[in-house]
C-alpha cells in the first residue's frame, strides 16, 4: 500500500526534519520504502513550507505526492493552501495553536476529512520547555494518529537525525506528542 | 558489512565520489548541485583529500584537470549555466585524455532560468558542448542508489578510458531522499601509472585502448596539449595524418567499447506494442504508468544517454511500432532514438516548467497513440 504524507506549515518549524524522520523510520528501520521530496524556493524562508514523504510496501516508482492521503498542517496559511489536494476520506492532521480548521470546514465536510488536533507548540513549550521541537511532538502525533511508522522505528529514526546532545528533549518531545493521542 | 543510509541525491554521489577515491573537488556552487560541493567540502578533508571552492566554473574545471594530471581521481559539480562555462577547459580535458568527473544536476534551462526546479536541457551540451570530434561518457542516474553508484562508475570509466565523464542528473533525484545501500567490497579501478622506460609514450597510439598516465612529478618528461599532438605529447599542427590519427583514436577507445560502456535497463519490450524511453528521473514516471496501463507497453531505461546505446535501443524496439521518449526537455534524446530507429513512429512527450512527468501525463500519451 502506497501512502502520501504531506507536511506542511512555515519555514523554520523544521517541517522538513519532520518528513525525513518519517521517511528514515520507514526505509531504515521498518523495513518499508520511502521516498521524501521537498519544495526549494522563497518560501522556505518564512513562507510556507512543505515536506513530502511517499512510505510504501513496495518499491516507490513515482516520487512525488500528487493527492496526500495525510495532511498536517503547522501553519494557518499552509492548511488553507494546500488541504485542496487532500483525498477523500483522507486524515487531516493541525496544531490548533497555528491554525484554524473552521477556515476549511467546508472541505472537511464535503471530502469527509477525518480531522484530528494535536497542540504541538503549547505542548512542546508547556512540557518541553522548547517551542522548536514542536515539529518532533508532532512526529509523535502523527505516528499515534495514523501507524504509518512504528513508535520504534520513529525514537531510533530521531536518535539519529537530532544534533548530538539533544537526543534526550527529542524523545520526550515525541513522547508527548505521542500521548497527545492516545 | 552493508551500510544503510537514508539521504539526499547530492549526498550520495559525494560520498560515492569518496568510495571511488575522488580526493580532489573544485567547483563554484550552484544551485541543485550544491549539496554535492557542501557535502564534500566537509568530508573530502577528513580522508585527506582537497577542496577547493573556485572563483568561477571554468577554473573549476582546470583546476581538476590540473589535479588529475597531479595524480588525484578529481571531479567538479555543477548545473547548467555552470556546464556552459566549462565546455572550453573540458574539450582540453578530451584533447589532453584527462581523466575527471563532471555532475551536472540539471535545472530549468536556458540561462539562469529555474535554479530549484527540475530538467534534463543540458544532454547535448555534455555531447557536443565544446567544440570539434570526441566521444564522451555520460550516466543519468534515476536514483539516490544510482547516483551513489554512477558516481563510482563514472570514476571507474574515467580512468579506464583515460576520458572525463558526465554523471547527468537532475533536480529531483539531487534532492530527493532515499535510502541507499553502501557495499564494502565496491569495485574501483585504480589509475594504472607507467613503469620508467625510454620509449614511454603518453599519447601512444593503442587501438581502442588507453595508455597508462603518469602524473606530474613522477619523473616522466612528458607535454601535455589541447594542440594536435604526437604520442609524445608534442605539438604537430600541420600534419594532417597526426591529427587524424589522434582524434580517431580518442574517438574509437570509447566507440568501439560500446559494448563494455552501454547500459540499459528493460522490461516487457519483447511484446509491446509501444515502447517508452527515458533516463534520469522521469524514469520513475514511465515505470509507475507501465505498471497501471493494461496496454502491451513496455520500457527502456538508459543509464548511458552517451555512447549513444543504439543497437540495445535497436533490438529493443524491433517488434514495437510506436516508441515514446520521454524527457524533461522539448527534444533532445529524442532525435538520437528517432535516428536509430527510423522506420518506428518515434513520439516525444517533452514536459519542461520544472515538473517531474506525471504517469496520469504518460498514460494520457499512450492513449493518444492507441497501441492495444
Amino acid at each position: 500500500m502506497r501512502t502520501e504524507i504531506r507536511i506542511c506549515g512555515f519555514g523554520g518549524q523544521g517541517i522538513i526534519l519532520a518528513g525525513i524522520i518519517l521517511g528514515k523510520s520507514a526505509s531504515l528501520f521498518d523495513g518499508k520504502e520511502a521516498v521524501q521530496t521537498q519544495s526549494y524556493g522563497p518560501e522556505a524562508r518564512g513562507g510556507a513550507s512543505k515536506c513530502e514523504v511517499v512510505i510504501s510496501d513496495t518499491k516507490v516508482d513515482y516520487p512525488k505526492v500528487q493527492s496526500p492521503d495525510i495532511l498536517v498542517a503547522m501553519s494557518n496559511e499552509a492548511l488553507i493552501k494546500y488541504i485542496v489536494d487532500l483525498k477523500d476520506n483522507g486524515t487531516l492532521i493541525v496544531d490548533p495553536g497555528t491554525t484554524d480548521v473552521e477556515d476549511v470546514k467546508d472541505y472537511i465536510e464535503e471530502h469527509n476529512i477525518k480531522v484530528y488536533e494535536a497542540p504541538a507548540t503549547k505542548t512542546a513549550t508547556d512540557e518541553i520547555g522548547l517551542k522548536i521541537v514542536a515539529n518532533i511532538v508532532m512526529v509523535g502525533a502523527i505516528t499515534k494518529i495514523t501507524g504509518v511508522i512504528s513508535k520504534e522505528a520513529a525514537i531510533k529514526a530521531i536518535e539519529v537525525s537530532v544534533p548530538a546532545g539533544t537526543e534526550e528533549k527529542n524523545i520526550s518531545a515525541f513522547e508527548a506528542g505521542y500521548a497527545l493521542a492516545e | 558489512m552493508a551500510e544503510e543510509f537514508f539521504i539526499q541525491g547530492n549526498e550520495a554521489c559525494a560520498k560515492g565520489a569518496i568510495a571511488a577515491g575522488c580526493r580532489f573537488f573544485a567547483g563554484y556552487p550552484i544551485t541543485p548541485s550544491t549539496e554535492v560541493a557542501e557535502t564534500l567540502a566537509r568530508e573530502l578533508p577528513k580522508v585527506g583529500g582537497s577542496f577547493v571552492q573556485m572563483e568561477d566554473e571554468i577554473a573549476s574545471a582546470g583546476a581538476i584537470i590540473g589535479a588529475s594530471w597531479g595524480g588525484a581521481k578529481a571531479m567538479t559539480a555543477t548545473s547548467g549555466p555552470g556546464i556552459s562555462l566549462m565546455q572550453e577547459n573540458i574539450g582540453y580535458a578530451f584533447m589532453s585524455e584527462t581523466p575527471i568527473v563532471i555532475v551536472d544536476v540539471q535545472r530549468g534551462s536556458p540561462s539562469t532560468a529555474q535554479p530549484t526546479m527540475a530538467a534534463q536541457g543540458d544532454m547535448m551540451q555534455a555531447r557536443w558542448g565544446s567544440h570539434g570530434d570526441y566521444e564522451p561518457i555520460a550516466l543519468s542516474p534515476s536514483s539516490v542508489q544510482e547516483f551513489f553508484d554512477f558516481t563510482i562508475k563514472a570514476f571507474n570509466l574515467a580512468e579506464q578510458y583515460r576520458v572525463p565523464v558526465f554523471v547527468m542528473a537532475d533536480e529531483v533525484i539531487g534532492h530527493m531522499r532515499e535510502k541507499i545501500i553502501v557495499d564494502d567490497d565496491i569495485e574501483i579501478v585504480a589509475r594504472v601509472r607507467p613503469e620508467k622506460s625510454d620509449d614511454y609514450l603518453p599519447f601512444e597510439n593503442i587501438e581502442n585502448g588507453t595508455t597508462p598516465m603518469p602524473a606530474f612529478g613522477d619523473g616522466f618528461n612528458i607535454h601535455v596539449t589541447g594542440l594536435t599532438h604526437d604520442e609524445r605529447g608534442y605539438p604537430d599542427t600541420n600534419t594532417p595524418e597526426t591529427h587524424d590519427k589522434l582524434i580517431q583514436r580518442i574517438c574509437d577507445k570509447v566507440l568501439n567499447n560500446r559494448d563494455k560502456i552501454c547500459s540499459v535497463r528493460s522490461e516487457n519490450c519483447d511484446d509491446a506494442d509501444i515502447v517508452l524511453v527515458s533516463y534520469g528521473a522521469p524514469v520513475r514516471s514511465v515505470v509507475e504508468a507501465v505498471n497501471k496501463t493494461d496496454k502491451k507497453v513496455g520500457y527502456i531505461k538508459i543509464d548511458t544517454p552517451w555512447p549513444f546505446p543504439e543497437e540495445q535501443i535497436k533490438e529493443l524496439t524491433a517488434n514495437a511500432s510506436d516508441v515514446i521518449v520521454v524527457e524533461m526537455n522539448l527534444g533532445q534524446m529524442y532525435y538520437e532514438v528517432d535516428r536509430v530507429v527510423k522506420d518506428k513512429n518515434v513520439h516525444l512527450l517533452g514536459v519542461i516548467g520544472g515538473l517531474l512527468p506525471t504517469p496520469d501525463e504518460i498514460l494520457e500519451k499512450i492513449d493518444e497513440i492507441g497501441g492495444n
